[in-house]
């Protein structure tokens, strides 16, 4: 009986393959583009953590000399000696490759090949044999060297001792840097009587690196589960519709005896099959779709914030078995309604469009209902949401519930167009269409999650761009920054610099704490850079006139955040009062930031003099400039930075992370395309009798064609109108709410209209080319399949 | 004497360890050989001896608070070369590695460092004296010595005055540590009256008390059956003193030996055989922490138990060490070191 059973069930999909594939290639291109995501977002993780792992990255404070030159190594064993349990660094590039040595002896565990491959002699590691521990791609990269495969280094970094790395840089005698390990000894001396030249850079915590990349992260996660979304979104319907058309068979199977249980279980395991099926797939495609994405994100990460992404892929388990857990989740979400629905829905129920129309009827309400709670519930979550759970229950209360009511509103459209009709042909133009929707709204829920998807995370992304662009604008506004060694160099500069540009700028700051929280504060010249180029989120009146007056200060978004602070509250710098007088977004900065006058802060802070200096001058004299100087003053070119080529590589760089975007864009609107396509092709069949009184009316078939097409094509539109809002609401969310909750900076919100037009564009082509070919099937349908359906009356 | 330095000399290349302690006992690699009827030259040879494998200065002390409270503390400083050169720089290939601890009746303080022996962070020097690793010192002329040690969670500073001679076990300093003939040079200064300050969570301790200072260095400790240790430092009340050490063999049996050393510093070596040493009770890690220790040549046959049973050694490498208590035959106080029980 179960086998007999089960052929029967079977059957359906041998006898309607076309919806077969649309199950499996709905469920398989979902499953797709979520685990494309997963993978791309778990193999930079994996980097990550391995970076962490290597190098304690951020993990640990740090001793650096001020200016950034090495330091003696004698300084490093009079802190050892003196108590401080501190470890050598010696770090430079290789052929492209960081190579960093460490000494094992004192660096804290997990960092260095503590736990060393098999056949490591440690001993010769020690005595200087050569030895470096890196991933295979770095041991490719160093064909010179000796290299011992480790997969768990960083990528693009090789490991070795520090008297090697001494050796390879010409660095003898000399440290870059001190990891402080944490738990420090009882009376160990102070750093400023020991090491004066030395200053302590705090653990970067999550701040760095760490923060801005979760920020991306988040972006292709939030990107991936939308792209799912659509995704059950056509699953849903393929699968509601197999059930629809199979009650027949239900109902004569369930004739003959079969026991309601044993159906839903059968029904319910041919669909894990699929979805096993499907799933697999999906996990297969979703490799090639990371692995095309891949080498384009590891290059966003690598320019942007110079995190080391290995550009291979790796079939990780967490990633394949999630793209297999969310198929199988995925249709059970699916398939439990129409499940749910095959068991309580009266046995005799017919199956066909109008019938369903009529059972949607009956749901709308229900559907209603559910549309105008979610809505509502977003409606209070816009304005109360302030953690990353509360951010995305926003998004999915938004998304669901706009989609729920995305066939009502279209219902209530079409009842409007159809009472304003005039003539007949439009009358029943819209009445069809109207009858049509209950069919067709999966699909178009889809379209919808979609396009709003995409009009979401590209407005986010594109944001993202302006301010960071704007930001590098602002803050590498200067053509040249050179930085000097002393005093004597600082005036050599000014002098040499008064005649050859437009002005010297000296960058110079302290370390202190304002309102409790660790800040930075820069004394400022004033100068058309800053008046023209920073941008506020909040400012008074003029707020440059009163802070180079002396008489208030700017802080970043940060240190207003964490302080409470705003325009108009005061701070105290060394028991001076400040009033706020603009605050501006300062991004990826971990620390508070204030800046001051130029000579207010000379006051304040009498001992601290410039050493950084921005030079604004014609970009194009900028090599001459640094050339001249080198022979005037003798201060090299390696003390200056071209900040203009600089920015132009990180912008260029930039541009590499839209590129993933539009791939994700253009593969979700080919799967909502793709979900359209299907809905037509199967409503086809089952509308010839709709179309048939009509055609005997005098439509002639051509023309009916032509209707369908438009009949799509409006639906898309209609949809993209109610997409647009929805995906700036998307936008919004995922700028105000979850940025916020995640990293603690808000990201100003920019509009992209001729993005949203071509999108929309792009979602109305898709709505066109899916409805092609099923609308040149219904205008070749031959007159005998017609005029069958007034002679067979069902 | 601590065998488990002939471990722990061996502590970086964990890895390594196998084929290290394997080649250890049998043959040594160019590294100098100790051979019978040394000639001790004083104070050179309380420095470093790079061309010998492993060497260390090893500091055990049992302490008493004003309120009579018993602490027991330790500070020691291993050597082992990878190869029988002194060399400079960081490719030197000289090792070191301290441990400090402090135990009191409830709590066992302990710390590890590592440094490279190239570079300055850590060595030791004979005249002037001074043993030292990272902050770490042990300095002076022998006569006095100022010792010091730091961890996050305690640190003490100590100051030693010796009050009898340096004392050589087995054959004059040659101490013999197998049936095959495995020997190392071993002398100790085990009369240093010692008082100071232990800084520990509990608050700063004023303690005095009596220390005992190891010396030995070798190339060829251990021989391929030998798998552990039990090492004993007694001082009973009547002034007299007692080294003993157990080498646990694969085959059951043990190899033993002991030095009974007169108040005034006069003694007698004893071979294998003479020392007996059995386990009374176990702790709950199985760590025998009482003993029943017997040289029937002095008519000693004591009771030896641990002030605390948890006197774990967590360093790269475990070992168990602290203060005892005697009693029986003889009275009075002492400290153990059990290797081979990890």
């Amino acid at each position: 009986m179960t086998w007999a059973t089960l052929q029967a069930l079977l059957s359906h999909w041998w006898r309607n393959p076309l919806q077969l594939f649309t199950l499996l290639a709905g469920l398989a291109l979902a499953t797709a583009l979520w685990s494309g995501v997963q993978a791309v977002n778990a193999e930079a993780r994996a980097s990550y953590d391995a970076a962490a792992a290597t190098l304690g990255e951020g993990q640990y404070d740090r001793l650096v000399r001020r200016d950034g030159q090495p330091m003696a190594q004698a300084i490093y064993v009079d802190l050892r000696r003196a108590g401080w349990l501190v470890s050598p660094i010696v770090q430079g590039r290789l052929d492209g490759v960081r190579i960093i040595g460490v000494d094992p002896l004192t660096a804290p565990s997990g960092i260095g090949p503590v736990a060393p491959a098999e056949g490591t002699d440690i001993a010769a590691f020690l005595t200087g044999d050569g030895q470096f521990f890196g991933t295979a791609e770095t041991a490719a990269a160093l064909p010179d060297l000796n290299v011992i495969i480790t997969p768990e280094t960083a990528p693009n970094t090789a490991l070795t001792d520090i008297g090697v790395a001494q050796r390879v840089f010409a660095k003898s005698g000399q440290i870059d840097s001190l990891i402080v390990l944490p738990g420090q000894p009882k009376g160990r001396a102070d750093l400023a009587t020991l090491a004066p030249d030395l200053i302590l850079q705090p653990a970067q915590g999550g701040s760095d690196i760490g923060r801005l990349t979760d920020s991306f992260h988040l972006n292709l996660t939030a990107f991936g589960l939308l792209s799912f979304a659509v995704g059950i979104f056509i699953v849903n319907g393929a699968i509601g519709l197999a059930f629809e058309q199979r009650r027949p068979v239900v109902r004569t199977l369930r004739a003959l005896g079969l026991p309601l249980r044993q159906l839903v279980i059968l029904m319910g395991a041919e669909l894990m099959l699929f979805a096993l099926i499907a799933g697999l797939i999906g996990v297969a495609l979703g490799y090639v779709i990371a692995a095309v994405l891949l080498p384009d994100v590891a290059a966003t990460l690598r320019g942007l914030y110079g995190a080391d992404v290995s550009g291979t892929l790796q079939l990780r388990p967490v990633w394949w078995l999630s793209g297999l857990a969310i198929a199988l989740g995925g249709t059970a979400i699916a398939a439990g309604g129409a499940l749910y629905q095959m068991a309580k829905m009266p046995l005799l129920a017919a199956a066909q469009p109008r019938a369903l129309a009529m059972a949607a009827g009956r749901r709308a309400r229900v559907q209603g209902i559910a549309a105008a709670v979610l809505l509502g519930l977003s409606a209070i979550m816009m304005v109360t949401a302030n953690g990353l759970i509360g951010g995305f229950t926003l998004l999915a209360s938004l998304l669901i519930g706009a989609a729920l009511a995305l066939p009502l509103i279209l219902d209530r459209i079409l009842a409007g167009s159809s009472k304003a009709a005039k003539s007949v042909t439009a009358q029943w133009f819209w009445a069809d269409t109207r009858q049509q929707l209950p069919g067709l709204s999966l699909a178009l829920m889809a379209l919808l999650l979609a396009m709003s998807a995409n009009v979401g995370v590209s407005t986010m992304v594109s944001s993202f761009r302006l301010t960071f662009t704007d930001f590098l604008d602002q803050r590498l506004a200067s053509e040249l920054y050179i930085r000097t060694e002393n005093e004597a160099q600082s005036a050599a500069l000014i002098a040499f610099a008064k005649d050859r540009t437009d002005i010297v700028l000296p960058i110079q700051n302290v370390d202190t704490q304002v309102a409790g929280q660790p800040t930075e504060v820069f004394g400022a010249r004033d100068h058309a850079t800053y008046r023209d180029n920073w941008v506020f989120l909040e400012q008074s009146v003029d707020p440059w006139d009163t802070t180079f007056g002396g008489e208030t200060v700017l802080i970043n978004e940060q240190l207003s955040r964490r302080a409470g602070l705003n325009v108009g509250d005061e701070v105290t710098l060394q028991g001076t009062p400040f009033a706020i007088a603009g605050v501006y977004g300062d991004y990826g900065n971990p620390i508070g930031q204030a800046v001051i006058g130029e000579g207010v802060f000379a006051t304040l802070y009498p001992d601290i003099t410039p050493r950084n200096f921005g030079l604004r001058m014609d970009p194009a004299s900028v090599p001459d400039f640094v050339a001249d100087l080198e022979a005037a003053t003798g201060i090299p070119a390696t003390q200056s930075v071209n900040q203009a080529s600089i920015k132009a590589i990180s912008l260029g760089i930039f541009e590499r992370t839209f590129t993933v975007t539009t791939a994700l864009n253009v593969l979700t609107l080919a799967v909502a395309g793709f979900a359209i396509l299907m809905s037509l092709l199967t409503l086809a069949t089952m509308r010839v009798p709709q179309l048939a009184p009509a055609w005997a009316m005098g439509m002639t078939r051509a023309q009916i064609g032509r209707l369908e097409l438009l009949r799509a094509v409006m639906l898309a539109l209609l949809t993209a109108v109610v997409a647009l809002p929805l995906g700036l609401a998307l936008a919004w969310a995922l700028l105000a709410v979850v940025n916020v909750a995640a990293f603690g900076w808000e990201l100003p919100m920019y509009f992209f209209p001729m993005d949203y037009a071509r999108l929309g564009l792009f979602a109305l082509l898709a709505a066109a080319l899916a409805a092609l070919w099923p609308a040149r099937r219904l205008a070749r349908t031959p007159p005998a399949d017609l005029l069958k359906v007034f002679s067979n009356e069902r | 004497m601590n065998v488990k330095a002939f471990l722990l000399a061996l502590f970086l290349p964990c890895t390594a360890m196998a084929q290290g302690f394997a080649g250890l006992g049998t043959d040594a690699d160019g590294f100098t050989v100790p051979e019978p009827n040394p000639q001790f030259d004083f104070p050179a040879d309380h420095g470093a001896h790079p061309d010998y494998r492993i060497e260390w200065w090893y500091l055990t002390a049992n302490l008493t608070a004003e309120d009579g409270t018993p602490y027991g503390l330790q500070w020691t400083l291993f050597r082992s070369a990878l190869a029988p050169e002194a060399g400079d720089g960081w490719t030197a290939p000289q090792l070191w590695m301290g441990h400090a601890a402090v135990t009191t009746p409830d709590n066992h303080y302990v710390t590890e460092r590592l440094a490279r022996g190239g570079i300055g962070q850590a060595g030791v020097t004979a005249d002037p004296f001074e043993a030292w690793i990272d902050d770490w010192v042990l300095q002076g002329d022998w006569d006095t010595l100022r010792m010091t040690a730091s961890a996050p969670d305690f640190a003490y500073d100590m100051a030693l005055t010796a009050q009898g001679p340096l004392i050589f076990h087995g054959d004059a300093g040659y101490s013999v540590k197998s049936a095959a003939g495995q020997a190392s040079y071993y002398y100790s200064q085990p009369f240093f009256a010692i008082e100071g300050t232990l800084q520990l969570p509990e608050g700063d301790i004023a303690v005095t008390g009596n220390a005992w200072l190891d010396r030995e260095w070798s190339s060829q400790p251990l021989a391929d059956n030998q798998t552990g240790w039990d090492w004993f430092s007694l001082s009973f009340d009547d002034g007299h003193k007692m080294m003993g050490f157990r080498l646990q063999q694969t085959d059951g049996n043990n190899f033993t030996s002991a030095t009974w050393i007169s108040p005034d510093g006069d003694t007698t070596p004893y071979t294998d055989g003479a020392l007996v040493a059995t386990p009374l009770a176990m702790s709950d890690d199985d760590v025998p922490v009482r003993w029943r220790v017997e040289l029937p040549a002095q008519g000693v046959d004591v009771t030896v138990a641990a002030i605390n049973e948890n006197a774990w050694m967590t360093t790269s490498v475990p070992y168990w060490e602290g203060p005892v208590t005697v009693t029986g035959s003889h009275a009075g106080i002492g400290y153990l070191e059990m290797t081979g029980y990890e």
